[in-house]
């Protein structure tokens, strides 16, 4: 499948985009090697000498690495939890549908309609009495299930559009369930996949509610980190800017070499 | 019938990811070593440096501390819900005067007691201890004290003839700022807080208010947001800083009023006395040279026209290493430590407004020129007497009850709805008004 | 929906359809208990508090009062702009995002040098904590002194606006738009990867035009993609917070207090439980009543 080139207008327009979506970030990079008094100057500062002091007043005494750790674990393993209990449901509701298949899309759903703020008391309660306050278990749980809806749905979504000759061939071949899952799915959608993966990630890797809330001193993850830099008194946004390229680094790097697997899954993947 | 093709594969991949999650995951668990005291804690400098200098305790004593640093809001109501439902997370919690006295009241924090002859209990200020007490009995130490003053441009005041008055009045002010504003040159003849929270822009406009003569409620418990004290005063806010405040006032809380500040940008400033080391310090703000302080302006009466603020450590009930807990306390605002901060940090880091030893150290009123200001606001601000006519409550610049935090914030917001031009004054505190009484009665207070 | 959309081949019948249902739910189980359990325990916790007095803060007066609660909340004139704020805010974003979203899509489909690099791009907002993202545009961008919008505007020579006072739901709606584009573009853009391109090849040998290929062949197989990103992102949009407290604290008056950030001053600051509970339980009822509004108007797409 060859795709055809770029028309120019269509690639300064891309960029166009690209840069403007990117620029606040781009901004916010720029002022991390600021100093505070020159993160508030106006004219902003375009040129300046940049230094590091903000990102050594961002790492020092911060324990950056430990929550870096955190966030890293918690997410991955909630988000491999996520899919391994969505992957067969969505895989049921997309070729074996049951009955009030719609109704129950919108049920799992539903379960993220109540504002964490709502429930901050019960579940605070229950992880009490449960003995899993400040642990990183009580952040995959709950990140997990948080997400789970959401990597069903993608998973559905991504499902539907394989088509169902290959999966009934297999059928016919005394291919079972698992055994399309396994061989024939996981490659077929799996730029679908990885992008609900992806997806998972990320929202678990912003997740601040649940991950200030339910920890202390040990399980806290990079969105505590940035708790510490939100609103101190005094003058913050220079070192606000490095603790944020220090939180959205790591995850960025990720996101990046994700990416290029998807657009490798795309051509091992495309139907013909 | 179905060929059952190995699941084994799969099965045992999902396994082993789970192993291998499971140490990671059992890691995380709070370790339980003897002695380490988990503490939670606002990210103000004073408390970062105590983090920074912690070692030296741990060295002392032996005793580990683990940290958790937030932002004020965010700490609040952290340490509030793990408190109210004795969770027992935390062995040290940093609170302020706002909750310091109910929820000593409520049996959730130990009594400070004896901190032993060396500690020097005497040495504290005897405002901010009342302010940490509850019937008399001490719930917290301090670790820093805060109350409010004016700052303002010495040059700008020579450049246009004024001179700031030893204690300059509301009327002065206004006088002054209209003299001084010259959007021109990117000068407003004054900044002062907007954005809304009961510990925000309320907090300014409560001392305001409390000069001009009004309170937030009289004996019989009910809201006196629409009496003539809060009309003269809010509307005296309004009509000053639609004349001489910057733009995007409601959406300027402290820092953003600091960063317009020290960028040269304010003729004058009206808040808390912790600016002045920012303000001071020529590697952080631009007019550090032209910079000067004077006492929070005052109307009809000198009660409550400036505030006050503690950051204190306490030792919740729940705390299952309280003898350890209370030697930190005592290291944290020991004479000694503020003695390490000058020598390691500098002399201008040192804590300010808890002990009077600091304001008597030479080497500190060398480096902190506005110390002297700052000692006499905290001494005078007095949460016990904030008003002109009798009130059933306590705190300057806040009401000590818990409904405060959701009343002030919708009154915070309904001010800054006025100063929007959204809706009149009067509009404004009528809509005030209303909602205070209801919040009032429906917790009881109103009969 | 149902058996009938299965294979047209019929192996054994009945028995087989049977197979086949009982395996679904077999598989589905893990995903619809844990769930339940998570959606089931707080749900009903969050039922029972919104009957009862319960302050965090005054744990001895606690006791059922019915509906007190929620005739509060309904006699509080906040609560309905609370409400309209919300949607407002919800709407708008979709629409924007879902506007942006396909047009981005489109644009990072095409094969050019470096897309990759233009794709993380233009994702990367998405990767931003809220409060960050909130801060950066508040004071480093939007700030009418300070930010760099207002200095571009005199450059232009025009007076810079004041955003977060005069129009504050504007601003508002332009953060959260730029945080949630990139979402709406990743889903459609790994959606229009697996569209067929010899439809478009035959239509462009044809001769239709790019618009017009958009339109009646890229659009219609984005249907359901787009129908999907409607329905995950208004439940995210719902409770969006942190972002309002970061830039406007739910001002000025009641601007930008949306239901979420009312439920927040209630239990956050209030600690009122109860009363926030029963805000709650309304914020659910408003929601599955978009949630279902939306599958009316959408349902048609997903099932296609």
């Amino acid at each position: 499948m060859k795709e055809e080139k770029a028309s120019l207008p269509g690639m300064i327009a891309a960029w166009v985009v690209a840069f403007l979506m990117f620029f606040p970030i781009l901004w916010m990079l720029i002022t991390a090697f600021k100093t505070e008094a020159q993160a508030v100057a106006i004219p902003p500062l375009l040129f300046f000498r940049p230094v590091l002091s903000s990102f050594g007043a961002a790492l020092a005494q911060s324990g950056y690495v430990h929550f870096a750790e955190n966030s890293v674990i918690v997410s991955l393993v909630s988000t491999a939890l996520a899919v391994i209990i969505a992957f067969p449901a969505a895989y049921a509701m997309a070729f074996q549908p049951p009955r009030h298949t719609q109704d129950l899309l919108v049920w799992m759903l539903s379960t993220k309609m109540l504002p964490p703020v709502g429930v901050l008391v019960p579940i605070y309660l229950i992880c009490r009495d449960v003995g899993l306050l400040d642990t990183r278990t009580a952040l995959v749980i709950v990140d997990a299930l948080m997400n789970l809806p959401i990597v069903v749905w993608m998973l559905y979504s991504f499902f539907r559009d394989i088509p169902r000759d290959i999966l009934e061939a297999a059928q016919m071949d005394g291919v079972g369930p698992r055994g399309q899952m396994t061989h024939l799915l996981l490659p077929l959608a799996s730029p679908g996949i990885a992008s609900a993966a992806l997806l998972s990630i990320i929202l678990s890797w912003n997740e601040a509610f649940w991950s200030i809330n339910l920890t202390a001193a040990h399980a806290g993850t990079l969105a505590t980190y940035i708790a510490r830099y939100s609103a101190p008194e005094g003058l913050f946004w220079a070192m606000l800017s490095a603790a944020s390229v220090l939180a959205v680094a790591p995850i960025l790097v990720f996101g990046s070499l994700a990416q290029r697997r998807m657009v490798r899954g795309l051509t091992v993947g495309a139907v013909k | 019938m179905q060929k059952r093709l190995s699941r084994a594969p799969l099965l045992a991949s999902s396994l082993a990811a789970v192993f291998l999650a499971a140490p990671l995951l059992a890691a995380g668990a709070g370790s339980a070593e003897a002695a380490t005291l988990t503490i939670a804690t606002v990210n103000n400098p004073d408390m970062l440096i105590m983090q920074k200098l912690s070692p030296e305790f741990t060295k002392e004593t032996g005793i580990g501390l683990n940290w958790v640093v937030l932002d004020e809001n965010t700490l609040r109501e952290r340490v509030t819900t793990d408190i109210a439902t004795k969770s027992g997370t935390f062995d040290v919690v940093t609170i302020g005067t706002f909750e310091t006295p109910q929820w000593g009241k409520n049996g959730w924090l130990d009594p400070i007691g004896d901190l032993g002859a060396a500690y020097d209990m005497n040495d504290i200020f005897p405002s901010v201890r009342a302010g940490l007490s509850y019937k008399g009995t001490l719930y917290a130490v301090p670790f820093y004290a805060e109350s409010s003053m004016t700052y303002y441009r010495k040059d700008l005041f020579q450049a246009a003839g004024l001179t700031m008055p030893a204690q300059p009045t509301y009327d002065d002010i206004a006088k002054f700022a209209d003299k001084l504003t010259d959007p021109a040159k990117g000068v407003y003849g004054i900044c002062l807080r907007g954005l809304p929270g009961w510990g925000e822009n309320m907090a300014f406009l409560t001392t305001v208010v409390n000069t001009f003569g009004g309170e937030w409620f009289n004996m019989k418990w009910e809201p006196q947001l629409t009496s003539a004290p809060w009309e003269k005063a809010i509307s005296f806010y309004v009509d000053l800083m639609k004349r001489d405040g910057p733009p995007n006032a409601t959406s300027n809380g402290f820092t953003e009023n600091l960063a317009l500040f020290s960028t040269g940008k304010c003729g004058m400033w009206i808040d808390a006395t912790v600016a002045a080391g920012y303000l001071y310090d020529p590697s952080k703000s631009k007019v550090a040279a032209d910079v000067a302080v004077a006492p929070a302006p005052v109307d009809v009466t000198p009660h409550g026209a400036h505030w006050l603020w503690s950051w204190a450590l306490s030792i919740p009930s729940t705390s299952r290493h309280e003898a350890d807990a209370k030697k930190f306390l005592a290291w944290a605002t020991s004479k000694s430590y503020i003695d390490l901060v000058g020598t390691t940090d500098g002399w201008v880091a040192a804590p300010p407004g808890t002990r009077l030893s600091t304001y008597q150290n030479p080497n500190y009123l060398k480096a902190a020129p506005f110390a002297p200001l700052v000692e006499q606001s905290i001494l005078t601000a007095d949460p016990e007497h904030p008003t002109l006519n009798p009130v059933p409550y306590t705190g300057v610049q806040f009401v000590g009850i818990p409904e405060f935090q959701g009343i002030g914030t919708t009154v915070g917001q309904d001010i800054a709805a006025a100063l929007a031009g959204q809706t009149s004054v009067s509009a404004a505190l009528a809509k005030a008004q209303a909602s205070a009484t209801r919040s009032m009665t429906e917790a009881g207070y109103i009969q | 929906m149902d058996a009938t959309t299965l294979p047209r081949q019929e192996m054994a019948g009945d028995s087989l359809a049977r197979h086949r249902r009982r395996s679904s739910w077999l598989l589905l189980s893990p995903a619809v208990i844990l769930l339940g359990l998570w959606a089931f325990v707080p749900l009903v916790m969050t039922l029972l508090f919104s009957f009862q007095r319960y302050n965090l803060l005054y744990p001895e007066r606690r006791g059922f009062v019915g509906f007190r609660n929620y005739s509060y909340l309904f006699s509080d004139p906040a609560f309905w702009t609370a409400i309209a704020n919300t949607l407002v805010l919800v709407l708008g974003v979709l629409a924007i995002t879902i506007v942006l979203g396909i047009a981005f899509a489109l644009l990072l489909n095409q094969n050019f040098p470096g897309r990759a690099v233009a794709r993380l791009m233009v994702i990367a907002p998405f990767f931003v904590l809220p409060p960050v993202a909130a801060l950066v545009w508040k004071n480093l961008l939007f700030d009418p002194l300070d930010g760099l919008l207002g200095w571009l505007f005199t450059l232009v020579g025009l007076h810079p606006i004041a955003w977060f006072t005069t129009d504050p739901m504007t601003a508002l709606v332009n953060i959260v738009a730029w945080e949630w584009t990139p979402f709406a573009t990743l889903i459609l853009l790994t959606a229009l990867q697996s569209l067929d391109t010899d439809q478009l090849e035959a239509a462009r040998m044809d001769g239709a035009g790019p618009v017009n290929r958009i339109i009646y062949i890229v659009l219609p197989h984005l249907g359901r993609p787009i129908a999907i990103t409607i329905m995950m992102e208004s439940i995210f949009l719902l409770s969006i917070f942190a972002e309002i407290l970061t830039t406007t604290a739910g001002g000025p008056g009641s601007a930008t207090t949306t239901l979420t950030y009312l439920i927040y001053i209630r239990a956050l600051l209030d600690f009122d439980i109860g009363g926030a509970s029963a805000a709650g339980v309304i914020a659910i009822v408003l929601a599955n009543i978009v949630a279902i509004f939306l599958m009316r108007a959408v349902a048609r797409n997903i099932e296609a």
